[in-house]
């Protein structure tokens, strides 16, 4: 069969559907969203059954895919490292129930933080619940570790973790494909208490997590993903895991000199670790992400001082790896090159021409404005965290999503007269809802306004949950009908949303101001 | 064989349609290659840039190390002066004249031109009055990709049977379109470049 050409998270859509996919959920997240659009894409094409549709969140994701492999079927679950966060709660115990269809749980990472608040590493969250995890270093690694990783996780009876970076996710790159597996037949576990926790069962679930570690261990020392190269000078020997191990090769085309060991499997294989301390004077660790498995080196007594990595500066502490990074570790030459022109200014992003962001935050910046200090605009993620940046300057705070609404409730609580909390039409059914709840059962003094555009436009446009649900939302959640108002974020409307802005912040209680109009690049792709 | 290819521009502009021509022509050639792109937040008017590497041996790194790309392939001029740094000596700078200004900041004409003045290898060409000429400036982009073709490493056949299977299934007028716009681009490189190349 010819190459495709594919995206390594393309790769991992592929593998899966070629691994017989009942169903991928996920909320859309910069790096992961083009797993599950590759997906819908593919779906529409064919006539096999696999569950497609956007999650609300992070955390209905994970739990509908475990509820799939509850019934047997193998069920994918994708997302951005901070969506991790949300799903923790099913996550972590997904490991204690296990699994009965294959469940593999996708986290892209993004290291530099191209498009996200943190650079957390997923890693952690995998040896957190203590199942096994998959690293691949390129677009064919991708797609070979989803298409095994379902079996592993059935052999293994939990999630197995794929966790990607950024740098693979949007790369691509020729992969070959394997056979297409059928998808499973309904079926169930022969154990009718594994899926409930209760205290009782739930130790006993934990207890057989716990002694199925050795088994994990076992399984990576002897995968293919792991692969020792024994190399000819003995001071260094270098583990490189994921696509680290690129940047690493890059900069010796003709080999390596010093033993290297791949790392794709993880628990981290210790006897190799271990072959490897003997044998070499100093261990070098090259991961992109948190120093995960370097950590764990400097840990064992004796072997701290030689471990060279993130920590002591061998490498940078933060940000993504690349080649340059590793040939000044080692001392290469590096090539002479040009300099940075000085007219070179930043090019920071900004709301598209035509957005009703702009028109909403030009309104409320007219009300703000007059309330001096005594206003807060607390932010939220999406699009229209970029009114944070000249003209608007619009936005205090941009946390988490969700955190707007509570934040700008425990603001008020704390006094501040006029709390403004800003948030999308997606965000807020990801994780705005409840905190509304919170607001609303209290009647805080919080102006909400919900910049409604009708898609999720930040991650290039995918449907919203609450598209056509928000006023009933709203109000079902408890909201006064006498205090939400829908507007249409236009410059004919500027004084009718300035009205309206400054009458709600002036009311003592929850209000609630839906801007309405769809996004233009949603609009224009619909026109195509 | 190896080339290695920074393409740049503005979020918005289109520069992954020139990487998956080149892309497919390369895939087509049995060639190894590797394609990094941005995706998210810049894609909303920040600046953006492929790295795309082309060789006959496996390649490892998704990036460009800094001093070895061979070409940058730029739809704008201050952006294809961003990734001077990753540029081999040798290396060949290919950008629109035309800028893309969605900034306050952004360089005064004397000043850019200076700048790009002072890189020895260079093609510049203003992309968008060359396809309207054409008749759309919808194939700038490919006028673009035209002034690259003699620095790809990839005969330049090579690029029209790519570009005839991605326009393809857009019906034959939008395929010749994009074939005239390449043909065009091509043009200016030859007249720009020294003989002896
Ligand atoms: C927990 C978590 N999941 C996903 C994301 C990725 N993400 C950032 S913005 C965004 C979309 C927001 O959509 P919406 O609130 O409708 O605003 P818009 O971008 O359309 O203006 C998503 C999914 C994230 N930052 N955090
Ligand atoms: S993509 Fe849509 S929501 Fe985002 S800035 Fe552009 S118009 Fe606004």
């Amino acid at each position: 069969m010819s190459k495709l050409l594919l995206l390594g998270d393309e790769a991992i859509a592929q593998a899966a559907l070629d691994a017989g996919l009942s169903g991928v959920y996920a909320y859309p997240g910069t790096p992961s969203t083009e797993i599950t659009e590759y997906i819908q894409n593919k779906t529409e094409q064919s006539a096999a059954k696999v569950h497609c549709q956007w999650s609300t969140n992070e955390k209905t994701a994970m739990e509908a895919a475990l509820g799939m492999s509850f019934a047997g079927k193998r069920a994918l679950v994708c997302m951005k490292h901070v969506g991790v966060n949300v799903a923790a709660d099913a996550f972590i115990n997904s490991a204690i129930t296990g699994v009965v269809g294959g469940l593999v749980f996708v986290a892209a990472d993004d290291p530099s933080m191209h498009s996200s608040q943190n650079e957390q590493d997923s890693r952690f969250y995998a040896d957190f619940a203590m199942i096994p995890v998959l690293e691949p270093s390129n677009q064919q690694e991708a797609y070979d570790m989803v298409y095994q990783g379902f079996k592993l996780s059935e052999e293994l009876e939990v999630p197995v973790m794929v966790r990607i970076t950024t740098r693979l996710a949007h790369s691509r790159s020729g992969v070959a494909r394997k056979a297409e597996c059928p998808q499973n037949e309904l079926h169930f576990s022969e154990d009718p208490k594994q899926f409930v926790l209760l205290p009782a069962i739930a130790r006993v679930r934990y207890q057989k997590l716990l002694d199925a570690q050795a088994g994990f261990l076992a399984r990576s020392e002897s995968s293919a993903f792991n692969r020792y190269e024994a190399g000819t000078d003995p001071r260094y020997g270098i583990i490189a895991s994921g696509i680290a191990y690129n940047y690493l090769m890059e900069n010796f085309p003709d080999g390596c000199p010093y033993s290297v060991l791949k790392v794709g499997q993880y628990p981290l294989p210790m006897s190799f670790v271990s072959k490897m301390a003997e044998e070499c004077a100093s261990l070098v660790v090259l991961e992109d992400g948190y120093p995960f498995i370097e950590q764990r080196l400097n840990g064992l007594p004796g072997q701290g001082s030689r471990v060279l990595g993130r920590l002591n500066g061998f490498v940078p502490r933060t940000g993504e790896l690349n080649p340059d990074h590793v040939a000044k570790a080692f001392g290469l030459p590096s090539y002479e090159t040009f300099e940075l022109p000085d007219v070179v200014q930043m090019r920071p992003p900004s709301l598209c021409a035509g957005c009703g962001h702009r028109d909403m935050y030009d309104a409320l910046n007219e009300v703000v404005a007059q309330k001096g200090l005594d206003s807060k605009v607390f932010g939220d993620i999406g699009c229209y965290t970029l009114g944070y940046l000249p003209p608007f300057k619009a936005i205090h705070a941009c946390v988490d999503m969700g955190a707007s609404i509570t934040m700008a409730k425990g603001a008020a609580d704390a006094g501040l007269p006029y709390a403004v909390a800003v948030i999308g039409d997606s965000t807020f059914t990801h994780s705005g809802m409840t905190s509304l709840l919170d607001a609303v059962n209290e009647n805080s003094p919080i102006t909400v306004i919900i910049s409604d555009n009708e898609t999720t436009g930040m991650t290039g446009g995918q449907a919203s949950a609450g598209t056509g649900k928000l006023e009933a939302i709203c109000l079902g959640l408890g909201v006064d009908p006498a205090h939400l108002h829908v507007l249409s974020p236009l410059k004919k409307h500027h004084d009718e949303m300035v009205r309206v802005i400054r009458q709600e912040m002036d009311y003592p209680g929850v209000s609630v101001i839906i801007p309405r109009r769809e996004c233009v690049q949603t609009l224009a792709r619909k026109k195509r | 064989m190896k080339t290695d290819i920074f393409i740049s521009g503005v979020g918005g502009q289109g520069i992954l349609s020139i990487a998956a021509v080149i892309g497919e022509a390369a895939l087509h050639q049995d060639l190894y290659m590797k394609q990094a792109e941005v995706h998210g937040m810049s894609q909303r008017g920040g600046d953006v840039q492929s790295n795309l590497r082309i060789s006959d041996k496996p390649i490892y790194s998704d990036l460009i190390a800094k001093g070895k790309a061979d070409l940058i392939l730029s739809l704008e001029p201050m952006e294809s002066l961003r990734y001077l740094p990753w540029l081999s000596k040798e290396g060949w700078l290919v950008t629109n004249s035309k800028p893309l200004i969605n900034m306050n900041n952004y360089p005064e004409e004397a000043a850019l031109k200076e700048a790009l003045d002072r890189v020895p290898n260079k093609v510049i060409l203003d992309v968008e009055s060359i396809a309207k000429d054409l008749g759309s400036v919808r194939v700038s982009n490919i006028v673009m990709l035209g002034a690259a073709t003699p620095f790809l490493g990839i005969a330049y056949e090579e690029i029209e049977n790519g570009i005839r299977r991605i326009f393809d299934r857009k019906g034959q007028a939008i395929v010749e379109l994009n074939l005239r716009a390449l043909a065009a681009g091509k043009e200016v490189a030859d007249r720009m470049m020294p003989k002896s190349l």
